[in-house]
């Protein structure tokens, strides 16, 4: 259970170089990216501008506010709540993301499926776990929005941070084939048969509920 | 008493934004519990971060999770409150959006098929309003609960037969949670509804997925049956944000309906562990904010 610090991009050794249950904290840039963006991204065949070559995405749609531009929000936001969403939804595009646009670590919460955590085995990527929900402590780890494509998807535009200090994070899917939620996942399932014991299913007879 | 839509609307809007800054202390006792009886590092860690992050909500005036949730307006008119009904769904749906451009906070609404934002939180149907009646409260009363997506992305409706029995209540709530996994942002509070019709059935599981923790269910029966559930769920091992650990729910809600001869309905609805709600009772005195 090493803990790495990264500045963004990193290489494919140094993501390779995770596994589970090692800690993270990210500094310098982190995209935002959500459903939407990843639907007009793979889906609808539209372009960004960024280079998200050994970068790392982060599932989200922030709360930001219109301000003037000043050189501490270059792009006329500034972050109110930015916060984590749930990946699963957003599974079929880890691969694109990784093979077409060269992604290497993926921020999220409730974990990502098979075809995602092959891609990482495959291509050398790593899902990194945030906790949802504790997005005012996040928010304290964004320094700035730096620039801003796809805006007219807003929220769910593509969002470049600038991070200072962000995490640490858990390793939970890395590229050598260690998923935390596949393990989790199977434990409970094995759990399922004693939690249905407990609660009289099957006896037929008390107690009742 | 006559209780005013322009009184109706700043509250619509005051709960909006205090509902999604201020945990209710029920919640808060119920992280407490749960990180002192948890066995598991990795939970132990991240319940921490979960009440660490309340701390900073409270300490820096900020939202506690980005998500807005669909907002979800709970009016409760009591025997001496008067109102004009068609202008208090318009002045709540006022107040949203108007939180919602001032504060600002994210529109997390789109139209369902366009996906287009209007950027105002509201949309067709929503915010969701209940109307209901109570001798309960002098006044008005508006519950604020913004739903957020994590949780309600998990929801499910099985109409069982009579002949697969209670078994097939507790087994559906079981294999729920065991699907749900992480996706829920546990802890949770597990919803479940009971009987019925099958959208009086949906909608008691998110009655119970939004009580407030400590609460029974009204009916003897149906208490006993949300406490073994409860203590069954947290059997599983699937822990917070689905990492593992003790914690996979605050605990398991059970709301009951009568239901048909044939019918034997079970939802289920699960509140993430932000369980934000915001409460305003409106009376000829004032207006008074809680939970």
């Amino acid at each position: 259970m090493a803990h790495h610090e990264f500045t963004m991009p990193v290489t494919e050794a140094q993501v390779r170089a995770l596994v589970v249950d090692d800690t993270v904290t990210l500094n310098g840039t982190l995209f935002g990216i959500r459903d939407a963006t990843q639907i007009a991204l793979f889906d609808r065949g539209r372009a960004t501008r960024f280079d998200l070559n050994g970068h790392a995405v982060i599932h989200t749609a922030p709360n930001v506010k219109k301000v003037a531009p000043a050189p501490a929000h270059p792009t006329g936001y500034a972050p109110v709540c930015v916060g984590t969403t749930t990946s699963a939804r957003m599974e079929r595009f880890t691969r694109p993301l990784m093979a077409q646009c060269g992604v290497r670590v993926v921020i999220g919460k409730g974990g990502l499926g098979a075809d995602s955590a092959a891609a990482f085995r495959e291509l050398g990527g790593v899902y990194l776990a945030i906790i949802g929900g504790a997005a005012a402590l996040e928010t304290t780890w964004i320094e700035a929005i730096e620039d801003v494509d796809l805006d007219d998807l807003n929220p769910e535009s593509l969002w470049q941070f600038r991070v200072r200090n962000f995490g640490p994070l858990r390793v939970a899917m890395d590229s050598r084939g260690g998923n935390l939620y596949a393990t989790v996942d199977a434990a409970a399932k094995a759990k399922r048969a004693a939690a249905l014991a407990a609660l009289g299913v099957g006896s037929g007879s008390p107690p009742r509920f | 008493m006559r209780i005013a839509p322009e009184r109706i609307e700043d509250a619509a809007k005051e709960l909006y934004v205090r509902a999604l800054k201020d945990l209710p202390p029920d919640i808060k006792r119920g992280f407490a519990t749960l990180a002192a009886r948890e066995t598991g590092a990795t939970a132990k860690a991240v319940l921490g971060t979960m009440i660490e992050n309340i701390a900073v909500a409270e300490r820096t005036g900020n939202l506690l999770c980005q998500d807005t949730g669909i907002p979800i307006y709970n009016v409760t008119i009591g025997r001496e409150a008067e109102v004009d009904g068609v202008a208090l769904k318009a002045a709540i749906r006022r107040g949203c959006e108007r939180a919602t451009r001032e504060y600002p906070l994210r529109s997390s609404i789109v139209h369902p098929l366009t996906r287009r934002n209007e950027h105002t939180s509201c949309g067709i149907g929503v915010p969701v309003i209940h109307v209901d009646f109570s001798d309960a409260y002098a006044g008005l009363k508006i519950e604020m609960i913004p739903k957020g997506s994590g949780s309600e992305n998990n929801s499910w409706l099985r109409m069982a037969i009579p002949a697969e029995g209670i078994d097939a209540i507790r087994t559906f709530v079981i294999d729920c949670v065991l699907g749900a996994g992480g996706k829920t942002c546990p802890p949770t509070i597990v919803g479940v509804g009971v009987g019925g019709t099958a959208d009086l059935c949906v909608h008691l599981a998110k009655v119970a997925a939004t009580r407030s923790l400590g609460s029974r269910c009204a009916d003897p029966d149906g208490a006993e049956l949300e406490a073994r559930l409860s203590a069954a769920v947290n059997l599983l091992g699937v822990g917070p944000q689905g990492l593992g650990g003790d914690a996979t729910a605050f605990a398991v809600h059970v709301e009951l309906a009568a239901t048909h001869i044939t019918m034997n309905p079970v939802a289920v609805n699960m509140q993430c562990h932000s369980a934000r709600r915001a409460s305003a009772l409106l009376t000829a005195d004032g207006v008074e904010y809680g939970y």
